[in-house]
């Protein structure tokens, strides 16, 4: 059988979703590992966080897991804003001792 | 009876002894009256018992014995045995000893240490009961070293002298001598008999047992036994230590130096007797007249009070070696009882005038006079009466006059000289007894005239002389009393008949038939019939040296300088002891000097040698060591430390400090196991 992209984008399955979270995923990562300021690493830490929402929601939907998958994924919502809130003032703690968020110019346990 | 009373009578002077080295400072009047009282009560005690033993038991001879060591199926037993030799000598000692405690308190007041010494003196009393008590070698020879250590602490008992420390030494080291010989006599019938006892030794050797199964063996430890005596009794060649002793307090000399411990040796031999042969007797005989005609020799012309006394002392005791020797066993042994009374009175005596002397140098500041020296005094007769009196008896006695103790055993020894040598020839023997009486007779007598007659040296000094307290003289009379010929026999012209004959008996030989002195029955039979001949000849020689010495001191009819120079070599060889102070210095301490040389060149040459090649080699050792443990061992932990701070360093770099390099690590981690395990 030969193989359509227009079709096989027509037709939205579990794999989609799949690709769309690794996506997301990688763009996460990519922003935890490589930027300079803290909120951005935090916003690659949502990014990431995101990517595993849709992959739970994505199972829930096309598997026989029904509703756990949509549950777990409001626990990860929630758990992300404490998690926000946390970060947030740790952010806050380390600009008061260091005067600067720059995640390379924090480097205290340099061996 | 006879248990509990010589053990009570030997162990009250030890008791004195042990409370007053310790308590001696705490007591009244530093323990003088309680030292002297127990001595009392001892020589009460032994005069008791010697009266009951002579009169009730006179044959008995008792022995108590105890188990004292036991090694496997060795017993030596700890044992005493009362005989009538015993008894007498503990009167002896006892009386001697009391009398000295009593003269000790005048003589003695004012010493820094009078407690002390009548500590030794106690000491001393305990030792020789001892020897006097026992009846077994081992035993004799242990109470023999005690008295030989109480009499070095007396001699040196002024030890802040040099002299008196070395005289101390001197009487020591010279009595080793003897009491080595003494050892190896005692251990040869020991490794034979298995017995220390006198009664076992005995009763073996007459059973036809002999050391090593030799006779010779026999003779040998008779005399080496014998060799004890030599050093303890001063005989030649050992006599040298006894005047040096005269350092001591002039009590001590009359106590351990002149009545007791120096009769010792007289004592072991009258003990031994039954088991010496005919040669072994004849050797001690001849060293009794050898020392008796040598000390006698020297004593005529010395100027020292109590050295005067000391070398009477050497040749009377040879008297009595010399008769035990030639077998006139009782009158050896009678000799030594009297010479113990008078001989302790002329020490006391001389004791009592010195320290007249001493007092009046003393209070006329003069530190320079000898005290001792007859030079110095000269007609103290009218000063000192008592002393004068008391010193004239004790004079006439060793002289050998008439109606004295003195001439009762001299006497006997003289004639029993005589006899041994009708019987067995010898006469040498003989002439040198007769003569030494003449030389006695003149030396007491110049020693008396010099001292209390005549012009006195310094009429001032003289004059200011007082005589000594009551305490002193008293010991004085009592002595003098018993230097009178009744307390040892009626008839004052013979012992023979008196009780000390018949309680002191010669005892039988053990030895083999052919080995033995000539019998009792054939010796007493000999000696009566020369009796007579004997005394006549030693009246008129006494007698003829007491004139002479009148003659040459009193009424000076003949010069003694003139004497002394046409003697020529005789007084020279006399004034020096006959060198033989000399000679021994020369041949022993000098052989001992060159000895030191050459082992302290062996010391510092060869010893050290070694040791200092042990000790560089060694150096050399610990430098290889070090070297190893600087570069080796050192080496290899500080690599390992090294390595292990590089690797540190290395690993430290990946410590970044940066959460995101953390990061990628984990992340690229989790890549790496993804791979390997999907």
């Amino acid at each position: 059988m030969e193989f359509s992209i227009i079709e096989w984008l027509s037709d939205p399955g579990l794999t989609h979703f799949l690709i769309v979270s690794a996506i997301l995923f990688s763009l996460g990562l990519m922003a935890v590992l490589s930027k300079r300021n803290v909120i951005m690493v935090l916003m690659g830490v949502e990014l990431i966080l995101n990517s595993a929402n849709i992959n739970l929601i994505a199972f829930s939907r096309f598997t026989e897991l029904s509703l756990d998958g949509q549950m777990i994924g409001l626990f990860v919502i929630i758990i992300a804003a404490a998690e926000a809130a946390v970060a947030l003032a740790i952010v806050l703690n380390i600009y008061n001792r260091f005067k600067t968020i720059n995640l390379d110019e924090i480097s205290l346990l340099k061996g | 009876m006879f248990t509990v009373i010589p053990i009570s009578i030997l162990l009250l002077p030890l008791l004195g002894f042990v409370l007053l080295i310790f308590f001696g400072k705490r007591l009244p009047r530093h323990g003088d009256w309680f030292a002297t009282g127990l001595i009392s009560v001892t020589f009460l005690l032994s005069l008791g018992l010697l009266i009951l033993k002579v009169n009730a038991y006179p044959e008995e001879s008792f022995s108590v014995n105890f188990d004292w060591v036991i090694v496997g199926a060795q017993t030596i037993s700890f044992g005493m045995m009362i005989d009538n030799l015993a008894v007498i000598m503990l009167v002896v000692v006892t009386l001697v000893s009391a009398l000295v405690h009593f003269f000790s308190i005048g003589y003695m007041k004012d010493d820094p240490r009078y407690s002390r010494y009548f500590a030794y003196l106690g000491l001393f009393s305990f030792s020789m009961l001892g020897i006097v008590l026992t009846n077994n070698l081992l035993l004799m020879y242990v109470f023999w070293e005690l008295v030989g250590i109480s009499s070095y602490l007396l001699i040196g008992f002024w030890y802040e002298k040099k002299s008196a420390s070395n005289a101390a030494n001197k009487a020591f080291i010279v009595n080793r001598i003897g009491d080595f010989g003494m050892f190896i006599g005692i251990m040869i019938l020991f490794a034979s008999f298995s017995t220390f006892a006198f009664e076992g030794i005995f009763s073996s050797i007459e059973a036809g047992q002999l050391p090593f199964g030799s006779t010779a063996w026999l003779t040998a430890a008779g005399v080496l036994i014998f060799c004890g005596a030599v050093g303890k009794s001063a005989q030649f060649p050992l006599h040298v230590w006894l005047p040096d002793a005269m350092e001591g307090p002039t009590p001590v000399s009359a106590l351990i130096h002149a009545a007791t411990m120096v009769a010792a040796g007289v004592y072991l031999v009258a003990r031994i007797f039954p088991m010496l042969t005919a040669d072994a007797l004849l050797i001690i005989a001849y060293i009794g007249a050898i020392t008796a005609l040598i000390a006698a020799t020297i004593a005529i012309t010395q100027f020292d009070i109590k050295k005067v006394l000391a070398y009477s002392t050497i040749s009377q005791l040879g008297y009595m070696i010399m008769a035990l020797g030639v077998g006139a066993y009782t009158a050896g042994f009678m000799h030594l009882v009297t010479h113990a009374a008078f001989k302790a009175g002329l020490f006391l005596g001389a004791g009592s005038v010195i320290y007249a002397m001493h007092k009046v140098l003393h209070d006329q500041h003069d530190h320079h006079t000898d005290a001792q020296d007859i030079r110095n005094m000269g007609g103290l007769k009218s000063k000192m009466p008592v002393t004068y009196w008391t010193f004239l008896i004790f004079t006439l006695a060793i002289s050998g006059i008439p109606l004295t103790s003195g001439f009762l055993s001299k006497d006997e020894i003289l004639a029993g000289t005589l006899a041994f040598s009708t019987l067995n020839g010898h006469w040498i023997l003989t002439v040198t007894g007769f003569l030494v009486a003449g030389l006695t007779a003149f030396y007491m007598f110049r020693l008396l005239i010099l001292t209390f007659h005549g012009k006195p040296a310094d009429e001032s000094r003289i004059a200011a002389v007082k005589e000594s307290p009551r305490v002193m003289t008293i010991p004085l009379i009592v002595l003098a009393a018993l230097s009178l010929f009744v307390f040892y026999s009626f008839n004052p012209f013979g012992a023979s008949g008196g009780w000390f004959y018949s309680a002191v008996e010669r005892p039988l030989s053990v030895v083999p038939e052919i080995l033995q002195p000539a019998s009792a029955a054939v010796f007493y039979e000999a000696v009566s019939s020369v009796h007579t001949v004997a005394m006549i000849l030693s009246i008129l020689i006494a007698v003829s040296g007491v004139l002479f010495a009148v003659a040459v001191y009193y009424q000076k009819k003949v010069s003694a300088d003139r004497l002394a120079k046409r003697a020529g070599v005789l007084y020279r060889g006399s004034v020096n002891k006959w060198y033989f102070d000399q000679i021994y210095d020369r041949l022993f301490v000098g052989g001992v000097m060159v000895l030191m040389k050459i082992l302290r060149w062996f010391d510092e040459n060869i010893i050290d040698g070694i040791v200092n090649g042990t000790a560089s080699i060694t150096k050399g050792f610990s430098s290889i060591s070090k070297w190893l443990d600087v570069n080796i061992v050192d080496g290899l932990v500080n690599a390992t430390a090294s390595t292990a701070d590089n690797a540190g360093k290395l690993l430290s770099k990946i410590q970044t400090g940066k959460v995101q390099t953390y990061l990628v690590y984990i992340v690229f981690s989790f890549l790496v196991l993804f791979i390997l395990f999907i």
